[in-house]
């Protein structure tokens, strides 16, 4: 694994960039160059929402975070402070959706797992107000520990899946979204991906439209999910199937591009940017089928096979439909990520479509025998160095020496000078991984979890660990904020982590706070040592702020504390 | 018009500056524009490299195909490098000669010009030296912005119009210390240019 693929937040916007506008019309074509997150953003304000819900996670931080910033010129007002995490964020849209009014919920891919009981859930009761859910997945994972695939999420939870391939086409989605929501009555997902999400291009807005006014019917039979209401209703949502199919049918995102020759191009999101560019560039003139808007619309699907001998499934992501339609047509016709023609990891790009055409790329320039990879690195001066440099002092003098931890800037730990951490998984699982392995007998059992991470899912984790009498010592990296995805108000830090501690019942005793600077390295590594040699739950927070949340603070003295 | 752009550097270098200049300066021309970033962890002193496609047609691609680059605008030598495959065999290299080294095994200057020099009259700036004598190493990336435009395909008035509009919130000061770095940079190109 790659350590760009253990993290799992980012979106950090850089020095002399961050002061600067960043969005701007061009006078004559009201055209606003906007990242794809942002089209998104835009898409749904305009669409009328009362709220975005989101727990901060790359490449999907940017949507919410441009409603934050945006929502003051809203006639109406739009609440878009972030939740403790993404199960709590999807719930509360559910409840505003309950309510009458709109709401979009916004999380990066994997979050999508921490919200999955609510989002599965949320198919059977379906909604009120238009519910939209944008998850923002990471081939290749840029960003992230996996490069799962949502529209699996979607199928599985059997709600309508929106794909576009363009910055306008996510702003216009957004508005279609929310409508296909209310007509259903079922949340709708919008996917993207880090490419789109993280892309900027001209894109031209619609009037915005009013939010809907509050309405909330007692409606027991489904929204209580007791086994009676709850069979009905999965019945319904099995029955409303081909509705959705008929939907998928008629949709603007599922369109032919007209062409000649054998070999047509099944081509899904995104891979449709790159079809249409080799197309382009090589005067190629093979025929598309465009494909955004799910279940498959089985007519369209039907009729290009009919018309090509040979179709090129490309899919970014899982060969999730692929897979599907290898077993409803056959292998023989399929060309694809399951067959090598295509690479079975990792996003797709116009060079990899090139070859899949059997087209020959450009000689290139290869990359010359010095060079030498640059890993990112804590900055200069983080508290997390010096907490990093105390707890490698201490455990150098045990003989087991892990340290489980977590994601976030610290994870960087992970590299070289201090190759202090050993696990980075998922959110929260430091203290839990710690907890068992304690559970099983590693002395001593450390966990090291930034302040937003753990008030993610951490907390939960160290009430296991107190009930169960765990001897394990949780270390949290308060850093006032969350840092590695540019800085978000995280939910708890401060004196609030030291009360949400003692709340869950951590002995006072062994409940320290050190300040993670060169000049208490030896206070620091004292406290760890006898904390750590403690045979019970102990927690230690190291308190400092995050130097960019400082720089940030100073460049804009309004930025909230 | 097609023009592909590859800006590399590394994070926190800011280069994505450079990207949102010449972004509004394509727009203000009713060019086309795509621009795909890195929002990383490689944003921590990582590689970054940001794809800036700017036409007179329809962009499919966020992504620039490799051997499609018609200019590698970087503010760090060796990151220049990097991207080399992303080059058209006659593109442009515009870059910084100021490393920045927080790695092992960072290779020799010497090196890295006899790398650069393989490739088609590279235009190799001084960046920190110029910035300073436009009045700030804060305005290092404007200078290569500068050193640049000549390959860009949109005119210096364009571009010194939306240096201008971007720190339009910084006051009359930054905006004019910007666009003497911007002409700094220019100069020193078109110089390096008769020189050869
Ligand atoms: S100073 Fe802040 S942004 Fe930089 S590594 Fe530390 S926590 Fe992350």
């Amino acid at each position: 694994m790659t350590v760009r693929a253990q993290t799992y937040f980012i979106g950090f916007k850089e020095n002399n960039f961050s002061s600067l506008e960043t969005t701007y019309f061009n006078e004559l074509t009201m055209k606003q160059l906007l990242l794809g997150a942002e089209a998104i953003a835009l898409g749904a304000l305009d669409a009328g929402i009362s709220g975005v819900y989101a727990y901060p996670g790359t490449p999907s931080t940017e949507i919410t975070e441009y409603i934050q910033k945006n929502r003051g010129e809203r006639e109406q007002p739009v609440r878009s402070d972030w939740s403790a995490n993404e199960k709590t964020a999807y719930e509360a849209a559910l409840g505003m959706s309950y309510a009458g009014k709109r709401s979009l919920v916004c999380m990066k891919h994997v979050g999508l797992n921490v919200a999955a009981d609510a989002f599965i859930n949320s198919a059977i009761t379906g909604v009120n107000g238009g519910l939209v859910v944008a998850v923002a997945d990471d081939p290749s994972m840029h960003s992230s520990q996996n490069e799962q695939d949502s529209r699996v999420y979607g199928k599985f939870a059997m709600v309508p899946v929106l794909e576009p391939a363009s910055q306008q086409e996510l702003y216009d989605t957004a508005r279609y979204a929310f409508d296909l929501s209310e007509t259903l009555k079922l949340p709708v997902l919008l996917r993207v991906t880090t490419r789109l999400a993280h892309s900027r291009a001209g894109v031209e807005g619609t009037a915005s439209r009013l939010q809907n006014p509050l309405n909330a019917p007692y409606a027991q039979d489904r929204f209580v999910l007791m086994p009676h209401n709850a069979r009905r209703q999965y019945n319904n949502l099995v029955g409303m199937q081909g509705q959705l199919e008929e939907h998928a049918e008629s949709s603007w995102l599922n369109r032919l591009i007209p062409g000649t020759g054998s070999t047509g191009v099944l081509a899904f999101g995104i891979a449709f940017n790159y079809v249409m560019e080799v197309r382009q560039t090589y005067g190629l003139d093979c025929p598309i089928l465009k494909i955004g808007h799910y279940p498959l619309p089985r007519k369209k699907i039907e009729a290009f096979f009919n018309f090509c001998d040979t179709i090129l499934v490309a899919e970014e992501g899982y060969p999730v439909y692929e897979e599907l339609l290898r077993g409803y047509f056959g292998n023989n016709r399929i060309k694809g990520r399951l067959d090598g023609t295509l690479p079975r990891a990792g996003e797709l790009n116009a060079d990899s479509l090139t070859l899949a055409l059997g087209l020959a790329k450009p000689e290139v320039i290869p990359v010359p025998a010095i060079m030498v990879n640059r890993p990112p690195e804590l900055c200069k001066g983080c508290g997390h160095r010096d907490l990093y440099e105390a707890l490698n002092t201490v455990m150098s003098s045990h003989e087991q020496h892990h340290v489980f931890s977590d994601i976030g800037c610290y994870t960087l730990g992970a590299l070289a000078p201090y190759n202090a951490i050993h696990t980075c998984v998922d959110m929260g699982a430091s203290i839990t991984m710690a907890k068992g392995a304690a559970d099983a007998g590693l002395r001593p059992a450390v966990a090291v979890i930034g302040d937003s991470t753990f008030t993610h899912s951490g907390m939960t984790g160290l009430l296991d660990a107190i009930n169960d009498r765990s001897p394990l010592t949780v270390i949290i990296a308060d850093n006032d904020t969350t840092a590695m995805t540019g800085g978000q108000d995280s939910s708890a830090n401060g004196s609030r982590l030291l009360k949400i501690c003692l709340g869950l019942g951590v002995d006072e005793a062994h409940l320290k706070t050190i300040i993670p600077l060169k000049s208490h390295l030896a206070e620091n590594i004292a406290v760890l040592r006898k904390e750590i040699a403690w045979d019970g739950v102990s927690v230690v927070i190291a308190q400092r702020e995050c130097l960019e949340t400082t720089a940030r603070k100073k460049r804009n003295p309004a930025v909230k504390a | 018009m097609h023009i592909n752009i590859i800006l590399a550097g590394v994070g926190g270098q800011g280069i994505l500056t450079i990207a949102a200049v010449i972004d509004h300066a394509a727009l203000q021309s009713g060019l086309t524009v795509r621009q795909a970033e890195v929002h990383g962890m490689s944003q921590r002193g990582g590689a970054v490299q940001s794809h800036l496609r700017i036409s007179d047609k329809e962009i499919f691609s966020d992504l620039i195909a490799e051997g499609t680059a018609n200019l590698i605008l970087s503010v760090e030598p060796l990151e220049a490098l990097r991207y080399l495959p992303f080059l058209v065999p006659d593109g442009r290299i515009v870059t910084a000669t100021d490393s920045f080294i927080n790695m092992e095994g960072y290779p020799s200057m010497k090196q890295i010009l006899e790398e650069l020099h393989h490739t088609n009259h590279p235009v190799l700036v001084n960046a920190a030296k110029l910035s300073r004598e436009a009045g700030s190493i804060r305005t290092s990336n404007m200078v290569m912005l500068g050193a640049a435009a000549p390959f860009i395909g949109i005119t210096s008035e364009v571009l010194e119009a939306s240096i201008t509009k971007l720190f339009q919130a910084k006051g009359a000061d930054i905006i004019a210390m910007n666009i003497r770095a911007f002409r700094t940079g220019q100069a020193f190109s078109q110089l390096q240019a008769t020189a050869k």
